[in-house]
C-alpha cells in the first residue's frame, strides 16, 4: 500500500481520534446512546484501520497476540468481580448500591466499574478475532 | 416524512438482500453486507433505538465486514455454481416465512402504548431509575444494572466467541503468528488482491516483477 497516499496519511491521522471517540462513547454512554460494547468495538477498530493499512506486524508490535487475548477474559473477570464485590460488601450479586456513599452513586460507580469491563473484553475479543482471521495463511 | 424514510430504507433492504443471494462473486456480497447493516442501522434510529443502531452500525457494518474480508482473503472470492436446484429450499423458505407473517398477524400493533411488553417493568424503568441510579440513559441503566446479570452472560458470549475462533483457527499459538506475511500492507493488498480488486498501478508492478 506503499502508493496509496491519501489512505496512509488518512488512516494515519484518523487512528487517534477513533481511539478518543471511543472513550467517548464509553464515558458517555450514562448520557446518550452508547457503552461498552459500542466502544470496545469502536477502539479495536482503530488498531485494525491500522493494521489493515500499515501491515499486521506494525499493530504486532504495539499490540501483541497476548493483549486482547488477556483484555477478552480480564473484562469478565472485572464484570463478575464487580458482582462479588458487591457480594462481599454484604450486598446481592451485582448489587451495587453498596458500592458508593449512597445507592444512587453506588449505582454510578457500579455500572462504570462493569462497563470498564465491557469494553475490555469487547476490545479484546474484536482484535483477537482478528488477528485470527488476518494471521492465518491461505493453506 | 419518517414514513417516507422507512419506505426508502426497507425498499433498499429488500433490494440489497436480493443482491446479496443473487450475486456470484463474494467480495461484492460482503460489502453488500456491509450495506445491509447500515440501511438496518438506519430503521432502528428512526424506531428511536439509538444505541442498538449504534452496536448494528460499528459490529455489523465495520468489523464484521472486515472479518468476512480476512475470511474471503484465506477462500477466495468466487462462488461455487451450486450442485442442487433452489426449489426446495425456496419453497421451504416461502413456506416458513408465510407461517411468521401469518403469526404476526394477531400480534398487537407495533409500537402502540397499550402492548403487554410496554404494560410490564417498563414503565418503572421510565419513571424510577433516573432515582434510582441519577443516570439519564435508561438503556444504560436497564443493561447495567437491571439487567446486569444478563449482560455479564453477553460479555462471556462475547469472549467464548474469541475461545471457539482460537480453538478453531489458531495453529500452536505464536507459531501460527509468525507465519505471517510481515511486510507494510501485505494484510489489505493480499485480501483486495485475492478478492480481484486490485488497483491497475498495482496489477502493473506486480506484472514488472513477475
Amino acid at each position: 500500500m506503499d502508493d496509496r497516499v491519501i489512505l496512509r496519511i488518512g488512516s494515519k491521522i484518523l487512528t487517534p481520534f477513533i481511539m478518543v471517540f471511543a472513550f467517548y462513547v464509553q464515558f458517555h454512554g450514562d448520557y446518550g446512546p452508547g457503552g461498552g460494547f459500542q466502544a470496545g468495538v469502536i477502539l479495536a477498530s482503530a488498531f485494525i484501520l491500522y493494521a489493515l493499512v500499515y501491515g499486521l506486524a506494525n499493530v504486532l508490535r504495539v499490540l501483541p497476540p497476548s493483549v486482547p487475548y488477556v483484555c477478552g477474559a480480564l473484562g469478565v473477570m472485572i464484570f463478575a468481580g464487580t458482582g462479588f464485590l458487591a457480594l462481599a460488601l454484604g450486598e446481592n450479586f451485582l448489587g451495587y448500591n453498596v458500592l458508593g456513599p449512597d445507592p444512587a452513586s453506588g449505582q454510578h460507580y457500579g455500572i462504570l466499574m462493569i462497563e470498564a469491563g465491557v469494553i475490555t473484553t469487547v476490545f479484546g475479543v474484536m482484535v483477537g478475532l482478528f488477528y485470527a482471521f488476518a494471521g492465518r495463511r491461505k493453506s | 416524512m419518517i414514513t417516507v424514510v422507512d419506505i426508502v430504507l426497507l425498499v433498499l433492504l429488500g433490494v440489497t438482500a436480493i443482491a446479496v443471494v443473487r450475486i456470484r462473486n463474494l467480495f461484492a456480497a460482503t460489502m453488500l453486507m456491509g450495506i445491509y447493516s447500515l440501511l438496518s442501522a438506519g430503521l432502528f434510529v428512526t424506531m428511536d433505538a439509538m444505541d442498538v443502531a449504534f452496536t448494528e452500525a460499528a459490529v455489523g457494518a465495520g468489523v464484521s465486514t472486515i472479518l468476512m474480508l480476512g475470511t474471503l482473503a484465506l477462500v477466495g472470492s468466487e462462488e461455487a455454481k451450486p450442485k442442487h436446484r433452489p426449489i426446495l429450499p425456496l419453497f421451504v423458505t416461502l413456506v416458513v416465512g408465510g407461517i411468521l407473517i401469518y403469526g404476526s398477524l394477531d400480534m398487537p400493533t407495533f409500537g402502540a402504548a397499550d402492548n403487554p411488553v410496554h404494560q410490564h417493568v417498563a414503565p418503572y424503568y421510565l419513571e424510577e431509575s433516573y432515582d434510582d441510579t441519577h443516570i439519564p440513559n435508561i438503556v444504560t441503566v436497564v443493561l447495567g444494572s437491571y439487567r446486569g446479570f444478563d449482560t455479564m452472560g453477553e460479555a462471556a458470549v462475547v469472549f467464548t466467541a474469541l475461545v471457539g475462533v482460537l480453538l478453531l483457527l489458531a495453529r500452536g499459538g505464536q507459531n501460527g503468528h509468525r507465519s505471517v506475511d510481515m511486510r507494510p500492507g501485505s494484510l489489505g493488498r493480499d485480501a483486495i488482491r485475492r478478492a480481484g480488486g486490485a488497483s491497475p498501478a498495482r496489477k502493473k508492478k506486480e506484472a514488472d516483477h513477475g
